[in-house]
């Protein structure tokens, strides 16, 4: 029993990365047309800016919380204006194979300079501990990444959903010129949309530095199970890309537990099957 | 004319041909028989791969586990069960076309961008499978393969002997390719490239079609990976990982997408590049070549070949 409910934690929490990092993308496609494959070198890059502010600057873990996701968005729009811009017009599949590109030199970049092994990163004094729940013991940090997770995704879901500048938003993903010729700013929404959707992977890294070991190749096998995840969910609602992560991590944990061997490659058959089924996915809409 | 992308008329036909002269010349000249042999390899894996992107329009992200995975098979059918290479080789091709229809049956259900993810998530999952299948030696591959006798009769242990049949296979790859582009079959995969609706309402099946390419191209990169396999004596991990299925994507990229030679030229540049720099740049190897990558695609989306045949166009015009 004490296994099963661990390995349901853990895998909650791979989860709540999954949506995390699959809302990026949701939102970061929503306008740009663009799947970001550099979103797992962003990831991996919150959580390197998390350690280095606290290694080399002293600055502790909620700073971290705050400033390594600007960084990274910062990072972000550099990429939007000097890269990807040159390639709105051309056909979505160069944003994915430029973004490719970019992961390698992030990657390897930082493969040479802390090679593959991990650095520690300490889990902050006020999160340390753990409580007693009766049936399974919490570490405190691992109920904070949950809650913080999910109040980052439905806040991400109110802004976009609920608020003016969601409308203006949503408005661009269905025509952007139309918005335009409204008196609206497009091409600044569609960059400051990019380093959002970075800052979000950026976040998601610090969050995860103290969980996981901070590696340079943290984020490369990520991506492409969140890729799984979000051709599952489909790309049509926020809400399911939130709940398709937190549920397939749940999945994960659960076949853990009950046939290990498998556990690398449940998402990817669960992916199989749903495009078996509803090629659209689960909350996609067919076009 | 443009002969580099065609190759059928004249001009074209003896560009080839010279080509050719040197390949075969090579070895004599000096040049390790081994290196050009695995560039070949290489060649045949980004034909194949061409053949999908360049000629149908799919963008595969898994070609990886085509590759690598006929190299496993074939490497444990040698090492293992002691087959003839001709027949291991038929093995690891079968079984690459049989990956293929499975992966390509589920990814071309969706299109685009989708189909990249598709086959990404599908190659990482057979990178799983090889990694904990007990025959493929996990993180260690199949290691120390003898090449064997061809029919059981002629030996390839001869690094010499070894060239000559990739060699010979190299071009029965690249003729095959130019025969299917340019048959019927080939200008409807055209047709599906350009404008698939219409195709649709031409009255072809465009999933079929699309299928049939997806299986070809996954049997061509597999007869590539099983036979590099041969070429270094090992297989491993490498070459199913999706870095590896992002070096075939550069590759044709560089050398021009939807070109004959494109590919070619690719394949020998980024592996060449890669043994000159492997001594000299060691590790940041992997960050030049995500250098080249992004500049292909910002600034260079012909490809050597493509801008060379844009050039040739401009002259005829000028």
């Amino acid at each position: 029993m004490q296994a099963l409910f661990g390995q349901l934690l853990i895998g909650l929490i791979n989860g709540a990365f999954y949506a995390m990092l699959s809302l990026g993308l949701a939102v970061i496609f929503g306008l740009l047309n663009i799947i970001n494959f550099t979103h797992g070198a962003q990831y991996m890059m919150g959580a390197f800016c998390a350690w280095f502010l606290l290694n080399k600057a002293g600055v502790g873990y909620w700073w971290a919380l705050l400033l390594a996701p600007i960084i990274v968005g910062a990072i972000g729009i550099v990429i939007e204006r000097t890269m990807l811009a040159r390639l709105y017009k051309l056909d979505h599949l160069y944003g994915l194979l430029l973004t490719f590109g970019l992961a390698l030199i992030i990657q390897g970049v930082f493969r040479n300079e802390f090679g593959s092994s991990g650095l520690p990163y300490q889990i902050p004094s006020e999160l340390t501990g753990g409580m007693n729940l009766g049936f399974m013991f919490l570490p405190i940090y691992r109920g904070w990444v949950i809650v913080a997770s999910l109040v980052l995704c439905f806040s991400t879901w109110y802004v976009i959903e609920r608020t003016k500048l969601g409308s203006y938003l949503r408005a661009a993903t269905e025509n952007p010129t139309l918005v335009q010729a409204f008196g609206v700013n497009v091409p600044l929404m569609v960059t400051l949309t990019y380093a959002a959707g970075a800052a979000l992977a950026g976040l998601a890294g610090v969050l995860a530095a103290p969980v996981i070991q901070v590696t340079p190749l943290m984020g490369s096998n990520l991506i492409i199970v969140v890729f799984a995840v979000v051709v599952i969910g489909g790309m049509g609602s926020i809400i399911g890309s939130i709940v398709t992560g937190l549920v397939l991590g749940l999945l994960e944990g659960l076949t853990r537990v009950f046939y290990p061997e498998a556990s690398n490659i449940v998402v990817f058959v669960i992916m199989a099957v749903v495009l078996m089924i509803r090629p659209a996915g689960l909350f996609g809409k067919e076009k | 004319m443009n002969w580099l992308g065609s190759g059928t008329d004249r001009t074209g036909k003896l560009a080839w041909i010279a080509a050719l002269a040197i390949l075969v010349l090579a070895p004599f000249l000096g040049i390790y028989p081994l290196f050009i042999a695995q560039a070949l390899c290489f060649a045949i894996f980004a034909i194949a791969f061409n053949l999908l992107l360049g000629y149908t329009g799919l963008l595969s992200f898994g070609h990886a586990a085509f590759f690598g995975g006929a190299a496993y098979v074939t490497a444990w059918l040698v090492h293992a069960q002691h087959w003839t290479p001709e027949l291991a080789l038929l093995a690891g091709v079968l079984a690459a076309a049989a990956m293929g229809l499975v992966v390509g049956l589920i990814a071309i259900r969706r299109q685009g961008i989708y189909f990249a993810m598709i086959t990404l998530a599908l190659a990482q999952m057979l990178f799983f499978f090889f990694l904990q299948a007990p025959f493929t030696g996990g993180e260690d591959g199949i290691q120390g393969i003898a090449r064997g006798k061809l029919f059981g009769v002629l030996s390839l242990e001869g690094d010499l002997a070894l060239y000559f049949f990739v060699l010979v296979i190299f071009v029965a790859v690249f003729l095959f390719a130019l025969r299917v582009v340019h048959s019927p079959y080939g200008q409807v995969l055209k047709a599906i490239r350009e404008n698939e609706p219409r195709a649709v309402s031409l009255g072809y099946n465009v999933d079929r079609y699309k299928l049939l390419a997806f299986v070809l191209s996954a049997a061509l990169a597999g007869l590539g990976g099983a036979l590099k396999t041969l070429v270094l004596h090992l297989a491993t991990l490498q070459d199913v990982r999706w870095e590896q299925s992002g070096e075939v994507i550069l590759m044709t990229l560089l050398g021009g997408l939807g070109t004959f030679a494109g590919p070619v030229v690719g394949a020998f540049l980024v592996v060449g590049l890669q043994n000159y720099l492997s001594d000299r740049a060691g590790s940041w190897t992997g960050v030049i070549i995500g250098v080249i990558f992004v500049l292909c695609v910002v600034a260079f989306r012909k490809g050597i070949v493509g801008e060379l045949l844009a050039w040739q166009k401009r002259r005829k015009a000028g």
